[in-house]
């Protein structure tokens, strides 16, 4: 079968540090220079994207994993043309439509008719398509009652229906959809990516999908591909490639160690999250039931009167098996500093069988305001522990939370 | 842990429809791509008139107030008091004229000089070409314009029944030369500014202010007549000069604008257009990284 897209050794470096020359006489130069010139070489450079080499069938859909600072983005966005690469060349057959974010360009003053015409054409539809697709756009978004209304007037959850239901009816032979899904209740999520099936069974269109949300990717995709700093570690069949991910050892993060990637300094992010001993030493392995103190680092660009922190642990596939919040739930005072600010989490016993977990934590103003959503989680690994002395280690493909228990005779 | 990647897919020919590689360059215009982007363009447009004046009582009313109240108010400040010179016109007429094509001028430069800042957030998420942004804000001043241009039409006619000075002449078909050329000066300077804004925010500050400037170095307020010879040289080095004079010149007469002015202010034009378009399309695949 022919490949549809041919990404060829892609490259992507950013700059860091500060954007600007030291002068502007220097700067004016230099943009002169480049004006005649293919692109200077940056001074101080970073790697998003290495040599990236592969490419993609008709039909075919392909998840794209990987950890956080993995690339997964930045492959999206030069595959749907937001930016281009530094070296390197993507080839496409075909049509390529990319929902990086639902509801791209609505206008809030405009009615939702408005809107599903002004945000099809953005994302590449004709006037006369979306005419010939309206009825069927309006039924899927399910609010054909308010479809008169200025946007402004809608629930989130409107909002995000009728983003998709635009979305879900481009006729382009190429759909790369970002974590776009994660909004949304769960049955229209549902309804979403049921829809994302539908279309690609039957009319062969190839999918590029992203999601931290493993369980989706296994269910909807039929190859994937894992990204890792940047490289591309495999592209296969998709249980190959979550296994692999599942097992990667990791050069930046251990197990008990996760740093996240630096972020500018006016916003508020995680820095790392650590998992010690009672001791306060960074632990080696993490077991069944054993006392874990997550410590986690986080920056804040302002002081903030009891913020909260939020911290949370998921399955794999997404279910959410602990959640954690200092404030207003357990009433533990924190005063954000400015700048670097520490908090510990402590579990007493860690009740999770062995196997893969997923951490995170998010900030917050307590009931008023999200400061940094947390969505970047990282994965932990728990070892298995012969907490029965059986030589029969709980473990998580049979039962996830191993809780203290014994048996007695009546 | 790695498997080996997949082999590398078959060379045999493929019709690839796209090609995405690394910077193009600065002459990388793609014009045609843009002609696919009609119905975009079209609806930005659409956009951009029908909701400004969302929640508003007098609406698109708006396009005619704002000009006739410029217009009274310069006829009062700078034909009652000031008492400036009009060349003979009627200086209700003569403001008018003015004022629609200095406010076409300076809207379109202003919107499109913040192409790329004010859409930041609908252009990394989503490609299409980055140029339909500009021109639909063109096409949108340019109907506003249209609105008022039909008002002063009919301000013009009545003029022309009741006043002896003005008579329609065959010089009515350089109007719209005129009105193409402050087109293309509006989105030339627009769309540079907008790519040298992406990295320097300074100059979207100079610009606003600089346009106000610019208005008194234009015959907007006054004819070139009326300037004094030896500072006329001044008035006349603006490239705006004699496309204001040409644009007068077709509705009221008089001496008619200097050719070989005209014609250098239409080779600035194209040389300002060739380098907007070679610094728009260097700044437009990167600009995501440095905004």
């Amino acid at each position: 079968m022919p490949p549809v897209i041919a990404v060829e050794n892609i490259s992507k470096s950013y700059r860091l540090g500060s954007i600007g020359g030291s002068s502007f006489r220097e700067e004016f130069s230099k943009g002169w220079k480049n004006l005649f010139r293919h692109s200077a070489p940056p001074a101080q450079e970073f790697w998003a994207l290495k040599e990236i080499h592969f490419s993609i069938q008709e039909g075919e859909i392909l998840g794209i994993v990987g950890r956080n600072g993995a690339g997964k983005s930045t492959l999206l966005k030069i595959l749907s043309r937001v930016t281009a690469p530094t070296s390197g060349v993507v080839k496409i057959k075909g049509r390529i439509a990319s929902l990086l974010e639902v509801g791209t360009g609505f206008h809030p003053e405009l009615s939702g008719r408005d809107n599903i015409f002004l945000n099809g054409a953005i994302l590449g539809m004709s006037k006369a398509e979306i005419r010939r697709k309206f009825d069927e756009i309006v039924a899927f978004s399910e609010i054909s009652d308010f479809i008169d209304t200025p946007v402004k007037r809608y629930s989130s959850g409107m909002y995000v229906r009728l983003a998709f239901a635009v979305a879900a009816h481009l006729e382009s032979e190429i759909l790369i959809v970002d974590e776009v899904l994660a909004v949304g209740d769960a049955q229209f999520q549902k309804k979403c990516l049921g829809k994302i099936g539908e279309i690609t069974s039957k009319e062969k269109r190839t999918v590029l999908f992203v999601s931290h949300h493993l369980e989706s990717v296994r269910k909807l995709c039929n190859t994937a591909l894992l990204l890792q700093n940047g490289k591309l570690i495999t592209h296969g069949t998709v249980d190959q490639v979550l296994q692999t991910f599942l097992n990667e050892p990791t050069e930046t993060h251990s197990s008990t160690f996760i740093r996240y990637p630096e972020k500018p300094l006016d916003q508020f992010h995680l820095q790392k999250i650590e998992l010690l001993d009672e001791q306060g030493e960074l632990k080696r392995t993490l077991q069944t039931w054993d006392y874990v103190r997550f410590r986690i680092t986080f920056h804040s660009p302002r002081p903030l009167k009891s913020g909260a922190v939020n911290f949370h642990l998921n399955t794999p596939s997404g279910t959410r098996l602990l959640l954690a919040s200092n404030s207003p739930e357990q009433s533990f005072t924190l005063n954000y500093r400015e700048g670097t600010n520490q908090i510990d989490c402590v579990l007493s016993k860690l009740m999770l069988a062995a196997g893969h977990y997923l951490i995170g934590a998010s900030l917050a103003v307590p009931n008023i305001e999200c400061l940094y959503d947390g969505v970047d989680h990282a994965l932990i690994e728990v070892q298995s522990k012969d907490i029965y002395d059986s030589g029969l280690a709980p473990h998580s493909h049979r039962a996830l939370i191993p809780m203290d228990c014994h048996w007695e005779l009546p | 842990m790695a498997q080996s990647p997949p082999p590398p897919h078959p060379n045999e020919p493929v019709e690839w429809t796209t090609i995405i590689g690394a910077h193009q360059g600065s002459w990388d215009w793609r014009l045609s791509e843009l002609w696919n982007c009609r119905d975009l363009i079209s609806l930005f447009v659409w956009r951009d008139f029908v909701s400004v004046y969302k929640q508003t009582i007098l609406g698109p009313a708006w396009h005619l107030l704002q000009p006739l109240l410029t217009t009274l108010t310069f006829t009062f400040i700078f034909g009652k008091i000031a008492l400036f010179s009009t060349g003979g016109v009627p200086p209700f007429l003569f403001y008018l004229s003015g004022t629609i094509l200095w406010s076409f001028f300076s809207n379109c430069l202003l919107k499109t000089s913040n192409t790329f800042l004010s859409n930041s957030g609908l252009l990394s998420k989503v490609y299409f070409h980055r140029l339909s942004i500009p021109i639909s804000t063109l096409f949108s001043t340019l109907i506003a314009f249209a609105i008022q241009f039909s008002l002063f039409l009919l301000v013009w006619i009545y003029f022309c029944f009741h006043e002896n000075s003005i008579h329609p002449s065959l010089a009515l078909l350089a109007a719209p030369v005129a009105i193409l050329m402050i087109a293309g000066y509006a989105l030339a300077g627009g769309i540079i500014v907008s790519a040298v804004t992406t990295r320097y925010r300074d100059l979207s500050i100079a610009i606003a202010f600089g346009v106000q400037l610019l208005m008194f170095l234009t015959p907007v307020i006054y004819p070139l007549s009326s300037v004094p010879s030896e500072n006329q040289w001044i008035i006349s080095l603006n490239p705006l000069t004699p496309i204001f004079e040409l644009f007068r010149f077709s509705f009221f007469g008089g001496t008619p604008c200097s050719l070989l002015a005209l014609g250098f202010s239409f080779f600035l034009l194209l040389l300002l257009l060739t380098v907007g378009l070679a610094l728009f399309s260097r700044i437009e695949k990167t600009f995501m990284d440095t905004i």
